[in-house]
């Protein structure tokens, strides 16, 4: 199917045109009259606490790394869920298999403890090795 | 109409894409990569392709650029000094790459035989959409399909190990 761009290419003229003509307005009406208390980074009110750039927890990488896998595997079933109906239990077997196939990767990530935002340092296979030392 | 907007979005992509690369600040990078991102997005619908183009979107600007900006804020690269690329060895690693790059854009293009090339066939209806890649995909393609889980489970599970070898 050909999809005609002239709407997205209207919609693009005018979110730019608008944006523009809304920053040229404002800079034409306001008064300027900076202070050091004015330019400071507004943080809800607070006194601002330092830069923003501070170096993230490595956890966050461990996330968005599942994420990606999840999210490609939610991709698929947008098709899947288009044509279920026509092919009925043939397609359900064989999304449940996918699915089945990408959990054991979910439990691989929960038994590490790698989605536990507080963890213990060791993994829980080395906590019971331990255990079964003692 | 249609090639006009094609033309556009081809501007706005690679545009955008040398606007990654020449960014001092990381975080600007990956916001151009977003806008280049989306723009192939919609060259990906102008060519009928609205599955792709979603999927475009959902998986690299949503996933894939969230796992970028985690990288950026992780290693803390805001605060860095730029990186340098001086030196006689880089620049001539540099002259290579692009002369291999354009070397294989212009064998491709000769062997599809751009200059001259019939007009395409006319898409059949319904082409590009969710239905007829479901259609597909769970028809003709069960077995690659059944392959990708296992290649997207070694995937996680190869990453993760990678990633906590560092942690």
């Amino acid at each position: 199917m050909q999809y005609d761009l002239v709407a997205v290419l209207v919609f693009m003229v005018v979110g730019v045109a608008l944006l523009a003509f809304i920053l040229a307005l404002s800079r034409l009406l306001q008064p300027r009259d900076p202070n050091p208390a004015k330019l400071t980074t507004y943080e809800c009110g607070e006194q601002p606490v330092g830069p923003a750039w501070i170096q993230f927890n490595i956890r966050f990488y461990v996330m968005a790394l599942v994420f990606v896998i999840f999210d490609v595997e939610v991709v698929f079933l947008f098709p899947w869920a288009v044509v279920f109906q026509k092919l009925g239990l043939f397609a359900f077997v064989e999304m449940m298999v996918f699915l089945g196939i990408l959990l054991v990767g979910l439990a691989y990530v929960w038994r590490n403890g790698d989605i536990e935002w507080v963890k213990p340092l060791p993994g829980p296979a080395a906590l019971e090795d331990e255990k079964g030392a003692r | 109409m249609n090639q006009i907007g094609f033309v556009l979005l081809s501007v706005l992509a690679v545009g955008s894409a040398l606007s990654v690369i020449l960014q001092r600040n990381p975080v600007m990078s990956a916001l151009s990569l977003v806008v280049t991102i989306f723009s192939l997005a919609l060259a990906f619908l102008s060519l009928g392709s609205s599955f792709v183009a979603v999927v475009q979107v959902i998986v690299y600007a949503g996933a894939v650029m969230v796992l970028f900006v985690f990288v950026i804020m992780l290693l803390d690269l805001g605060r860095r000094e730029p990186f340098k690329l001086t030196g006689v060895g880089r620049k001539i690693l540099g002259i290579a790459a692009v002369a291999a790059f354009l070397f294989q854009i212009s064998a491709s293009l000769s062997a599809v035989g751009v200059m001259g090339a019939r007009p395409p066939e006319p898409l059949p209806p319904g082409y590009g959409t969710a239905l007829a890649i479901g259609r597909s995909v769970f028809t003709d393609y069960v077995y690659p399909f059944e392959a990708a889980s296992v290649l997207l489970l070694a995937a996680m599970v190869g990453a993760l190990i990678l990633a906590k070898r560092r942690i």
